[in-house]
């Protein structure tokens, strides 16, 4: 099996420290009708998508509303179950754990979620919503140690430790989302999943924020999967930028290489629709409008899945579905037959 | 595959001529449990025909409310509104509830920022569009079918025919806010209001919604207000921006004096505190964004002097703490700024004369 996950990866290389890797996940789900709830189709929300985590890095995972940017985020920490394919962290199969396993995985593992309003308990105080995850895994036993351990988390996200009576009514946004942090930082994990953690804040906020994420990376050399359709954000705080559409990944590399140089029409688009503050580069810019919306992950179009949109769509696209190859900058790889027709089942076959 | 137009082609908005929409000292105060709010204290803009002016701000700055107020849409009981809105001459926060009624729609169009909450749910598209056709102008029922199916097309949805009999659920966000702006442009409404009207999409179906205004604006001499907490989208379609802060404005003028040589720290810090597309993504070595530290205040605790001074990092002038710095001439060296007579010098591109509320000298921050 790893030789195919080697060539399917399509040359991710293999010698780099990865944390958690993926090979042809899936996450379909299926869609019912009719008088007995037969299936009758499936929404593909991830279908086949490859992708490591280096130890210590961030990877910027982009994409509009819809392209399953979130489903693949929540299926490496088995929040929703994979319907295919493998996850591995740190070198243990996601997939095959035991329910303590799985709880092992999920200190070493955690998620800050979106929106901070929704996230937090209303009836537990921010000492008890920071604590939880310290009981669940029996870490810091004894009332003191716990109540010294919460002080800390508090203090690592820049929240004085007064506060851990207050309720998360009396906090702002920003404040909240801080207490999310503390909450997924509290058994010291590894690795942590932020979906669209910065989505729902104030530019100003906001920015704390993103300097705390990345305060909190160096002090404690955590790995990220940071999901966001920001485009901006996601630039600024990556080493690696995926972007996915209609549950594949598209195209992946340096963030620099994909923040300037995409290879992959869509990521072209996405990159110039996104407006920046300065009013002579916005009115002197040619700006790639695509043409109307993102396909049904129910109906994935044949071949490339962007083919029906794109403004560069050529003879093989509609028929074949492209792999990932290594194209411009070293570790860039896009999903194009503009770059030379490399189907799927060709980069499977030298395994198979 | 449609390509925006570049920058030369957009035609800058006609300076002269009376404004389309006058705002005088526009104050709104709300009851709250927690006392009284001034959600929005003392505003001053004009918006001209076929030009687009940006209030921008965060949440709670109030710059959603202060156009709720100019089209009579706050509960009377709980909110008390003051000042002059003249639409055309007219005084919107004068008028009787019958006149605004007829006012808005072939006055004031307004697109709101969630489509799925504005639009009704059980009621088809064509019948949301043919509601303000037919309420305002006497047609009947196949002309009116007729024309919000043109109007549909217009905003370029596809199938519009079709599109008149599906219900909201069945369209995307996208098109759900091209209805919107269908609806808002029905009775060609010569002022267009969009609260965070693209808010909610991914860029490239706000890159759409952006065209399309753009279009309305320099084909029909729209007049618009775009208010957006997004200053990237603010560079791409304004004439003049409008900086809330704590009920405030804070600062005013042209896109590219605002944007280019914000002069309060607020809109600085605000700026700042952007991440920058073009950032040189060298690995782990991008510097800190800057930030503007604490929070926005609350409306019902609003800092005796200066909106901004609690959270301002340059705090150059002691009045600050106890006065609010009155909205004044700031810019070009040139133009010698002495009091308010020297507005006209003070005149920026396009005519346009940049404000700010501060007393921090040009250097600081």
């Amino acid at each position: 099996m790893t030789a195919t996950s080697g060539a399917r990866a399509g040359g991710q290389e293999a010698g780099a420290d990865v944390l958690v890797r993926v090979r042809g996940l899936e996450v379909h789900f299926p869609v019912r009708s009719g008088l007995l709830r037969r299936t009758t189709g499936a929404v593909r929300a991830v279908d086949g998508v490859d992708l490591d985590i280096r130890r210590g890095e961030t990877l910027g995972l982009v994409g509009e509303s819809g392209c399953g940017k979130s489903t693949l985020g929540n299926a490496l920490l088995r929040l929703v179950e994979p319907t295919g394919g493998q996850v591995s962290f740190d070198g243990q199969d996601v997939r095959g754990l035991s329910r303590r396993g799985l709880r092992t995985l999920r200190r070493r593992a955690g998620m800050v979620f979106q929106d901070p309003f929704a996230s937090l308990d209303p009836r537990l105080t921010v000492a008890q919503t920071v604590a939880e995850p310290l009981e669940v895994h029996g870490l810091h036993e004894g009332r003191q140690a716990r109540a010294r351990r919460t002080g800390e988390l508090l203090e690592l996200v820049g929240l004085d430790p007064a506060v851990a009576g207050r309720y998360p009514h009396e906090f702002s946004g920003g404040q909240r989302q801080r207490v999310g942090i503390a909450r997924a930082l509290a058994g010291e994990p590894d690795f942590l999943v932020c979906d669209e953690a910065v989505a729902s804040l104030d530019v100003s906020v906001q920015a704390q924020v993103l300097n705390l994420l990345r305060r909190l990376q160096r002090q404690l050399g955590l790995t990220y999967l940071f999901v966001s359709h920001d485009l901006s954000v996601v630039r600024h705080l990556s080493d690696r930028i995926a972007v996915m559409y209609l549950g594949r990944v598209v195209e992946v590399g340096p963030a620099s290489a994909v923040g300037t140089d995409p290879q992959m029409p869509y990521t072209r688009a996405l990159l110039s629709a996104v407006p920046t503050p300065d009013p002579a580069a916005e009115r002197g810019r040619q700006r790639v409008v695509l043409r109307g919306d993102v396909p049904s992950p129910a109906a994935v179009p044949s071949g490339c899945r962007f083919h029906t949109r794109c403004p560069e769509v050529f003879d093989p696209c509609a028929d074949v579905d492209p792999a990932l190859q290594p194209v411009g900058a070293p570790g860039q790889l896009a999903a194009c037959h503009l770059h030379g027709v490399v189907s799927q089942t060709d980069a499977l076959a030298p395994g198979t | 595959m449609s390509r925006r137009s570049a920058a030369g082609e957009r035609a800058p908005a006609p300076v002269t001529g009376s404004p389309l929409l006058e705002v005088e000292d526009l104050r709104v105060r709300l009851r709250t449990p927690r006392g009284p709010a001034d959600v929005v204290g003392g505003l001053s803009y004009a918006v001209r025909a076929g030009e687009t002016v940006a209030v921008v701000g965060e949440s709670g700055s109030g710059k959603s409310v202060s156009v709720l107020a100019l089209l009579g849409l706050l509960p009377s009981r709980t909110a008390t509104v003051t000042g002059r809105a003249l639409l055309a001459g007219e005084d919107l926060l004068a008028m009787g509830p019958r006149r605004l009624r007829e006012v808005r729609g072939p006055g004031v169009g307004m697109v709101f920022q969630d489509p799925m909450t504005s639009l009704n749910p059980v009621l088809s598209v064509g019948r949301q569009l043919t509601e303000g056709l037919r309420a305002h102008e006497d047609l009947s029922r196949a002309a009116a079918r007729d024309r919000a199916r043109e109007l549909l097309a217009e905003v370029g949805l596809p199938d519009p025919r079709g599109a008149l009999d599906r219900y909201p659920h069945q369209l995307s966000g996208g098109m759900r806010q091209r209805v919107m702006i269908a609806i808002a442009l029905s009775c060609s409404p010569s002022l267009l209001i969009a609260d965070e009207a693209t808010t909610a999409l991914d860029v490239t179906v706000q890159a759409q919604i952006l065209d399309l205004v753009e279009r309305l604006r320099s084909e029909h001499g729209t007049g618009v207000i775009w208010i957006t907490h997004d200053l990237g989208v603010v560079a791409g379609i304004a004439d003049r921006v409008l900086v809330m802060y704590g009920g405030r404005c804070v600062e005013d003028g042209s896109a590219e004096d605002v944007l280019t040589r914000p002069r309060h720290p607020y809109t600085r810090g605000l700026l700042g505190a952007l991440p920058d597309l073009a950032e040189p993504g060298a690995d782990g070595e991008v510097p800190e964004l800057r930030t503007v530290p604490g929070t926005p205040p609350q409306p019902t605790a609003l800092p005796p002097g200066c909106v901004f001074w609690p959270r301002c990092p340059v705090r150059s002038d002691p009045r600050c703490e106890h006065e609010q710095p009155p909205l004044a001439a700031v810019g070009r060296p040139s133009s010698a700024v002495s009091t308010s007579a020297s507005e006209e010098g003070a005149a920026g591109a396009g005519g346009v004369v940049h404000r700010a509320a501060t007393w921090c000298e040009e250097e600081a921050g």
